[in-house]
């Protein structure tokens, strides 16, 4: 009989501390799929980035490397540089990726680094317990924005940033995509950008990133189920799901499943 | 045979010594008085198919290196004082995930962007271990671009044996001034120590477990042994691996200590006493941390005076106070800011506690 749904053999089958209702599972899950599917288990690293993924080399079946906070990219620079024909993964959060490693996101991208950052985007500090994000909506309110996320002065906390958007200006950015785990139909449009995002990364081409729209159940201070209906009603109209830029040669469309 | 003398840089002998001791990957950034380095670098690493990236900042460069060292390949950085500051972030993480690595100080004047001129006021930074939490970095502080290129190759090997962060010391003077050096032979990049019971890649076929790299612990009792373990090998080092040089020291009237280029300028000091009838013996660390506390201490036993030169505001005296415990006369004689003692001045200096010391 052919086995058509299973664990796969790069997820280790063990609990994880991420809260209910958490988008982090999911896109484990996704990331797990394709690397068995692309039979790449014993040759792919992934970085575990300060945030609450940090705990993700507790839960994948290949290597891992855990950076300083916002370092992730210029680690992930260095790893894929010598293991060139690794699956090199650069998981990040949004403060570690928009916040504290902006730097090192935009040079590693313009330098058009060939390894794959998987951009979680949950509008808000998961491990630290609710403070803003660069990624936090406008008027969403956290603990260090109790009265919403307010860009006019003399609040001037600034505007929600569209990483794949500003990456895209640049000329070592060949894949950028934003997906979402939202509902069945974006969790299987995702998994088809970050194949094709994989695949271009083991072809040789340049920067790939996919930015994945995630609910934080804990830190939104509502249900797992109101916190996707809140990812489409209030983050998706701001943050568009789709292929931002796709700059992979003609007819590179990999495995992938198209989106929607 | 001969060996080849060649005239160089002490930056320029310090990055051609990395290549030839198997360094597979360089990141730096530039900043003064460090440029030849990246610069010579950027030109001959390529030629040898090794790994060249001028990083957006000393952060992202000292985190290239931390992913370099985490497989396994032997990796540096350099920069100088304040560039190493924002270093220590990833020095720290280095340590705490226990990886190999070499980085380079070229210090020059602080606090703050000070000046671009030599200076050892970085001695408590690199010595103390530098960023947050308990642990030290191996330093070694070369007087000469002949002895800045042996070092560096000394700093792969031993970063490699004690699993940790090693720094080469120097400052504005030893990485500027030119001088005749004999390169190192190149090492087989094949019998390089082998690192595969836990670096990351390379996991096919082996039949091995996946490898996870990382400095966090979240259980204190576990983080608390981690820690008394790293320092267990720490106290290894200390016996194992101390360096320094004494010269002229048995029956000296006056035991001068001084590292790096404050070293050279007391060697003639040392002279001028002599031409004066004075007999001054030089005492050089050469690796700061391990520093030679028991060779100080068994000097110490002369009772005679000692005199500190240094270029910072008395930082290394107290590691010679810590080996000296207190039994004979502990003098000072230091500048900053990137001001460089003269050997008249250290001169001066030793006449002065001589003729104090014969009243």
């Amino acid at each position: 009989m052919k086995k058509i749904y299973g664990q796969p053999e790069s997820l280790l089958p063990v609990q994880t501390k991420y809260c209910a209702g958490c988008g982090h599972g999911v896109v484990h899950r996704i990331i797990a799929e394709l690397v068995d599917e692309m039979n790449l288990r014993e040759k792919t690293v992934i970085t575990n980035p300060v945030g609450c993924a940090i705990w993700a080399d507790l839960y994948f079946n290949f290597d891992s490397v855990q950076p300083a906070h916002g370092r992730t990219p210029a680690v992930a620079t260095s790893l894929k540089r010598i293991l060139t024909d690794h699956l090199v993964i650069c998981y990040q959060g949004d403060g570690d990726l928009a916040a504290i490693g902006t730097a090192e996101t935009v040079h590693a991208a313009n330098r058009g680094e060939h390894f794959t950052t998987i951009f979680i985007n949950n509008a808000i500090y998961g491990m630290t317990g609710g403070q803003m994000a660069p990624t936090t909506l406008v008027h969403q309110k956290a603990t260090t924005a109790p009265h919403g996320r307010d860009p006019e002065f003399p609040a001037g906390m600034g505007y929600p940033i569209k990483v794949p958007e500003m990456l895209a200006t640049l000329g070592g950015t060949k894949y950028l995509a934003r997906g979402s785990v939202d509902t069945p139909g974006h969790i299987r449009a995702l998994k088809g950008y970050i194949r094709k995002a994989f695949e271009a990364q083991m072809a040789g081409y340049g920067f790939s990133m996919v930015e994945v729209l995630s609910p934080c159940p804990t830190n939104w201070g509502v249900t797992p189920e109101k916190a996707v209906t809140w990812i489409g009603e209030k983050m998706i109209p701001y943050y568009p799901l789709g292929e931002i830029k796709n700059e992979l040669p003609a007819g590179f469309e990999g495995k992938g499943e198209t989106a929607e | 045979m001969k060996q080849k003398r060649v005239l160089m840089k002490g930056n320029e002998a310090i990055a051609e010594a990395a290549i030839r001791a198997g360094c597979g990957a360089y990141f730096g950034y530039p900043i003064t008085p460090q440029n030849e380095l990246i610069a010579w670098m950027a030109c001959h690493m390529p030629e040898h198919n090794r790994i060249f990236i001028q990083a957006e900042s000393e952060l992202a460069a000292i985190n290239m290196v931390y992913g370099a060292a985490c497989t396994g390949m032997r990796a540096m950085t350099s920069s100088s004082s304040p560039g190493i500051s924002l270093k220590q972030e990833g020095i720290s993480y280095a340590a705490g995930a226990d990886l190999p690595l070499v980085f380079v100080n070229m210090v020059r004047g602080g606090p703050g962007l000070g000046s671009i001129a030599p200076a050892q006021s970085d001695y408590f930074q690199s010595t103390r271990g530098g960023g947050h939490g308990d642990y030290h970095v191996i330093v070694l502080a070369p007087k000469s671009v002949q002895e800045a290129a042996d070092l560096t190759c000394l700093a792969f090997d031993l970063a490699d044996k004690w699993r940790m962060p090693a720094m080469i010391l120097g400052d504005g003077l030893i990485g500027q001034m030119m001088e005749g050096v004999v390169l190192p032979e190149y090492r087989d990049l094949s019998a390089l120590p082998d690192k595969s019971e836990w670096t990351v890649g390379g996991m096919k076929n082996s039949g091995r477990k996946p490898h996870r790299i990382s400095s966090i612990n979240l259980n204190p009792e576990e983080l608390e042994q981690q820690i008394r373990a790293r320092f267990e090998r720490y106290s290894r080092i200390e016996q194992e691996e101390v360096c320094f040089e004494e010269k002229n020291c048995d029956n000296a009237d006056i035991i001068l200590v001084a590292y790096g280029s404050c070293a050279r300028v007391c060697q003639g000091a040392v002279q001028l006493a002599a031409e004066a009838g004075i007999h001054a013996g030089l005492f050089r660390p050469v690796t700061l941390w391990p520093f030679p506390y028991k060779e100080l201490e068994r000097l110490a036993a002369s009772g005679r005076p000692v005199l500190v030169t240094e270029m910072s505001m008395g930082q290394m005296i107290q590691d010679v106070r810590l080996g000296v415990h207190d039994r004979v006369p502990v003098h000072l004689l230091s500048h900053a800011g990137g001001v460089i003692p003269t050997e008249e001045e250290v001169f001066d200096r030793i006449r002065q506690i001589v003729s104090e010391v014969k009243k």
